[in-house]
């Protein structure tokens, strides 16, 4: 346990000596912001909820959440401090672990800055906060399924431009599960159920059904399973490494 | 005590290291010589646990890198080739990294900080981001961060490569100061290294182990070792007579400074009756020497034989 925490803290730390953490939190709340004020008229609905705000989050992870792991592994191995981090007296998975919280409770703490939004909106009206308080626990998840994801795709390459695409596409896909561009696609090849299957694995559905206020367990633990797939997926890469 | 057996590892159809056992006892500072590409790396690295053998295995202290990885680990330190760390952090945040997640706790964990800044001398640039330190502060860093935890067994890949010679001789003097009671294994491709750091050498080339001795073994090979050179003004005429001189196997003049090398025959010694003839013949001599055996040439011979052979 105290190697999980300690290769977060580190992980943390290097975040903000690094401009990464700046410019994520800023990009990510002008265009929290923007998008919920512009493409979602959150002042026209005339409804005192933050769909229009938790509506646009699956795009914004789509290209800030890769750009937030592309580093993870990717970088490690560049550096050559792939080497001195795997032969300290740590598995594979309390470095994977260590690495996933850090990037997560990042991400929380940047969801957490948008709290002048839902100051926003309980100035303004009188809004369901348990909703409000879903939305956000839903954002949180779809999140860390985005970056389990990530964190998957950048052991396999020591390029982060590659890991960013990579991350992106797979969450891209997952996102749109369940849509006709991947379903047709889908369709094409796979028997029902199984085309079934893909659509209920879409990132989408389940996140839109928490950001409506529905906190059903089953999204939720289809979220965490998401993450612990990828990040189980990805420590099996790296143990792949030693032996390839 | 670090011992490797029948360790193995493949690249594809490439063998990197193949079959290789040896051990290293406490108190042996063993020096892992070999040509760039010999393996030297591959087999630290799967000492070290980052590379899975193909076969065979390695043990660090009696753990068993395959079977009881995190044992093997906690009990070695380690100094992967060209001493990487994490530039952004400094010196501070890095070997408090390192202590954390070696599970280091408390007073433990600044006790050993302290000791590690104090025996690298790193006092003055606990401050720093590493990636602003020269070359030869990055590599005390990574040998801190390779003791921190004060390891019964040392491995250190490169230690001196690529430093300046002062650099290199501070670095050899902070080896010497650990082999006392550790077992210390050092890969290196300098043959100066040897003579400075080593109790023992094995060479190896092509993933296979070709000689295994004390360097001054080593230098017996040499076909040096016990040779007289001289220089003398006018010691072209005693060239003939000493040709014919019983035990003496060939003698060379060198074109450059003209100086000449007696060569024993094996088992011979041949320093006096060169000395003597010297005399005789009432040459001046400028200076002479009882050549120790040149470790290059054995190195050389050793490590070429091998790439002739299939």
């Amino acid at each position: 346990m105290s190697a999980v925490f300690a290769v977060m803290r580190r992980e943390l730390r290097s975040y903000f000596v690094t401009p990464l953490a700046w410019v994520f939190s800023v990009i990510f709340l002008i265009l929290a912001a923007a998008l919920t004020f512009y493409l979602g008229h959150f002042y026209e609905r005339g409804q005192a909820d933050l769909q229009p705000f938790f509506n646009f989050h699956p795009w914004l992870y789509l290209f800030l959440v890769p750009a937030l792991s592309m580093q993870m592994w990717a970088e490690e191995r560049k550096r050559g401090t792939l080497e001195l981090l795997l032969t300290l007296p740590i598995t594979a998975t309390q470095a994977m672990l260590g690495k996933f919280f850090a990037a997560w409770m990042f991400v929380a703490l940047v969801l957490a800055l948008t709290f002048p939004i839902w100051l926003t909106v309980n100035y303004l009206g009188d809004p369901d906060n348990g909703v409000i308080l879903a939305g956000y626990l839903g954002s949180l998840l779809m999140a860390g399924a985005y970056l389990a994801v990530g964190c998957c795709m950048s052991t396999l390459t020591r390029s982060q431009v590659v890991a960013f695409v990579l991350t992106a596409a797979v969450c891209f896909l997952l996102l749109l599960a369940g849509q006709p561009l991947v379903m047709d696609a889908a369709s094409g090849f796979l028997p029902a159920p199984l085309v079934q299957a893909v659509a209920d694995m879409s990132f989408l559905e389940h996140f839109a059904a928490i950001a409506r206020g529905v906190l059903d367990v089953r999204d939720m633990i289809y979220f965490v399973l998401s993450i612990v797939f990828w990040l189980a997926a990805g420590v099996i890469m790296l143990n792949m490494r030693r032996a390839s | 005590m670090i011992e490797t057996d029948q360790l193995t590892r493949r690249y594809g159809s490439l063998t990197a290291v193949d079959g290789l056992s040896l051990r290293v006892e406490p108190g042996q500072v063993l020096g892992l010589l070999g040509p760039n590409g010999a393996g030297k790396s591959t087999v630290m690295r799967m000492i070290s646990g980052f590379l899975a053998p193909t076969s065979g295995t390695a043990r660090v202290c009696g753990f068993d890198v395959r079977k009881q990885p995190l044992a093997a680990r906690r009990a070695l330190g380690y100094l992967p080739e060209g001493a990487p760390s994490y530039g952004e952090m400094t010196v501070r945040e890095f070997l408090d990294f390192i202590a954390r997640a070696r599970g280091l706790k408390g007073e433990t964990r600044w006790d050993a900080f302290d000791s590690v800044v104090e025996r690298l001398q790193l006092e003055d640039v606990l401050r720093q981001p590493i990636d602003t330190l020269s070359k030869g502060f990055r590599r005390r860093v990574g040998l801190a961060q390779a003791i921190i935890h004060d390891p019964p067994a040392l491995m250190l890949d490169e230690p001196t490569d690529g430093l300046d010679p002062n650099q290199k001789q501070q670095v050899r003097t902070l080896i010497d100061a650990m082999a006392r009671d550790r077992t210390i294994l050092v890969s290196t491709h300098l043959l100066e290294e040897v003579h400075a750091l080593c109790s023992r050498v094995v060479i190896i080339a092509a993933g296979r182990l070709l000689a295994d001795a004390t360097p001054a073994e080593l230098e017996t090979r040499s076909r040096y070792h016990g040779a007289v050179s001289f220089s003398a003004p006018g010691a072209g005429v005693a060239r003939r007579m000493l040709q014919r001189l019983p035990g003496v196997a060939a003698v060379e003049t060198d074109p450059l400074d003209g100086r000449i090398t007696v060569f024993p025959k094996t088992g011979c010694k041949v320093l006096e009756p060169v000395q003597t003839l010297l005399s005789e013949q009432g040459l001046e001599l400028s200076e002479l020497q009882l050549e120790r055996g040149r470790l290059d040439e054995v190195f050389r011979q050793i490590t070429t034989r091998s790439e002739a052979a299939p």
